[in-house]
């Protein structure tokens, strides 16, 4: 196979895996309950006064 | 490098590395320039030489000024437990991006009337569009857009972090440097040196020495963010982190080329054909994507909450919002070159990904405009935040229309046509001009430490002033655009094109004329700001006279 067909081919499934599961794994950061409390302080970092 | 606090025995006065090495680069930077000065095989390049030969020269004697002026101890990192931030730099980006702004709108409304009128060129070389097509839209992006980015991501990444900037010449290095870059670049599209690389048109010596600048600024932001006192990274720091990273990739791929010889000014690309065409909307899509996107997303972040005295509405929905958007936003510049030799297959992937861009932008404008709810009251009563809040419609309505036009069936009636010079100046003057306008506004009475602005009125008249102008840009072009299209694609009954280019060029006279009074009201409003700014800097009273010494802190 030449390298135009090696990385189409790849690029179809690995590399759909890859940003799928890229992806997914931003939605669970996002999402996760126990991350919270850090984002809801986190976003009051620009009103908050030193 | 620095030590924290003064220790009561004032140590032994001490060059530091980065003050004898960049003296040490810079009078090296200067030797080589005479060299190249002397052997130039054209006059333009010979100038360019010297100017380089000039600033190094300056540069070095700044660094030996400052370093016989400073006390033996380094600026120290906290004072009375307070983060000491360094705001010299931020100052002078902010000043830096007014003054590139109207020289920016200035250009542009120039070559906005030279289309109506083309005797408007004087016929002398240098005011040719084609030497100030380049001008202004780098002295826009770049110069403009490009000091608001680097003002606003040094000011926010220390507030954020509450952590003095990392470095003590790098600062300076990276903010003047970046200007120089941007003297260099100017100066040549009036010169008449381009690679001819629709915004990337300097060329490869100016490329090497802003990439130096670049790496600079990454790792100055980078060292910052590891000083944090803070454990978590706010989310506008990840967008400026994002802009940074990716332009630095896209200047590198797209500036592969081989120069002529180190006394030329003239190189060739390494890329060729559709591969070259191709490079060139990866990196010029892309430079809308995470300088004109990321970086004024960033700004969004954090000074529209800061300004409404408002949470961001949904941090959750930040953090998505900036992943998704940086997975899409790469793929997107095939849309650039539909039906042309580019394969097929990419031209759809190219529009499939700007269709998917839809759902990233719209939930950045939601999480923005949602920060307003419980204060929707302070956009009767501040400007600023007015400016701040139509610029996020403008950034809504762009991001729809730009996916839109990227549909192959849509592209093949506004491709080449105004509409999309329409579309990019919505995008341009209502997203990036209006939110950068609001940061300044907020910026600079902070940096001074005055209370508040001269003027509210004032920013009142700048608001509606420009909005008009923006209103009369944006509704000729697409009127003149779409016009244009039809008329190029119309076929007479004998299957001949029905008109000649010079009647469509013809039929646009009334919009090209409405298009450049927009520009003008747009400069007249920025003209007012910076009146405005002026006036405020100048007030007599600032806000903390107890120490005049003392670190800048936000005036609330």
């Amino acid at each position: 196979m030449d390298t135009y067909n090696i990385l189409a081919s790849f690029a179809q499934t690995g590399g759909l895996l890859i940003f799928v599961f890229g992806f997914a794994l931003v939605l669970a950061y996002a999402l996760m309950p126990s991350n919270r409390s850090t984002f809801d302080k986190a976003a009051r970092t620009p009103i908050e006064e030193d | 490098m620095a030590s924290i606090g003064a220790s009561p025995v004032a140590p032994a006065k001490r060059m530091t590395l980065g003050e004898g090495g960049s003296a040490l680069a810079l009078a090296a930077l200067a030797l080589l320039s005479i060299v190249v000065a002397a052997k130039a095989y054209e006059a333009a390049y010979a100038f360019h030489a010297y100017l380089f030969a000039a600033g190094s020269v300056a540069a070095v004697f700044a660094i030996m000024n400052r370093y016989n002026d400073r006390p033996a101890a380094l600026p120290p990192q906290e004072i009375d437990g307070k983060p000491n931030y360094n705001m010299g730099p931020v100052k002078f980006a902010t000043v830096a991006a007014m003054v590139w702004g109207i020289a920016g709108f200035t250009v542009g409304v120039l070559i906005a009337f030279q289309l109506a009128f083309p005797a408007l060129n004087f016929d002398l070389a240098f005011l040719n569009f084609g030497r100030m097509r380049p001008l202004h839209t780098s002295a826009v992006i770049f110069a403009f857009g490009g000091n608001v980015l680097l003002a606003t991501s040094l000011y926010v990444v220390q507030r954020t972090s509450r952590a003095r900037l990392a470095g003590d010449i790098t600062p300076w290095f990276v903010v003047l440097g970046y200007n120089f870059f941007i003297l260099i670049a100017g100066t040549g599209y009036l010169l008449g040196i381009t690679q001819s690389k629709e915004y990337a048109e300097p060329e490869w010596y100016a490329d090497l020495f802003l990439t130096v600048v670049w790496v600079a600024y990454l790792l100055m932001f980078m060292l910052t963010l590891r000083k944090r006192k803070e454990p978590h990274i706010y989310v506008a720091n990840w967008f400026y982190l994002a802009f940074i990273v990716t332009i630095a990739m896209l200047h590198l791929g797209n500036n592969a080329v081989i120069p002529v010889s180190l006394f030329s000014a003239k190189s060739y690309q390494v890329w060729s054909g559709v591969q070259d065409a191709m490079v060139q909307w990866w990196y010029g899509h892309n430079a809308v994507g995470f300088f004109l996107t990321a970086g004024f997303l960033a700004i969004m972040y954090y000074f529209v909450p800061k300004q409404a005295e408002r949470p961001v509405y949904s941090y959750r929905l930040s953090i998505i919002h900036f992943w998704a958007l940086i997975f899409l936003y790469i793929w997107a510049g095939p849309h650039h070159l539909h039906y042309t030799a580019l394969p097929d297959w990419a031209q759809t992937l190219g529009m499939v990904f700007s269709i998917m861009l839809w759902m990233p932008s719209w939930g950045g404008m939601i999480n923005g405009l949602m920060t307003l709810s419980g204060a929707w009251d302070k956009l009767r009563t501040d400007p600023v935040l007015r400016l701040m809040v139509v610029s996020i419609a403008f950034y809504g309505m762009s991001t729809f229309e730009g996916p839109m036009m990227s549909i192959k069936v849509v592209n093949s009636l506004s491709h080449y046509t105004d509409w999309t010079v329409g579309h990019v100046h919505s995008g341009a003057l209502g997203w990036v001009a209006y939110i950068s306008f609001g940061a300044i506004y907020c910026l600079v009475p902070w940096l001074w430490n005055r209370e508040r602005l001269y003027s509210l009125k004032l920013v009142n008249w700048h608001f509606w002033i420009s909005t008009l102008g923006i209103v009369l840009y944006i509704s000729s072009m697409w009127v003149a655009g779409i016009m244009q299209g039809l008329m190029w694609r119309a076929y007479t009954a004998l299957g001949f094109l029905e008109y000649s280019f010079i009647e469509t060029s013809e039929a646009m006279h009334p919009y090209y004329v409405i298009r450049g009074l927009g520009g003008l009201l747009f400069l007249a409003g920025a003209l007012i700001m910076v009146y405005n700014l002026v006036m405020t800097v100048r007030a007599v009273k600032p806000v903390a006279e107890a120490e005049p010494k003392s670190p800048l802190v936000a005036a609330e």
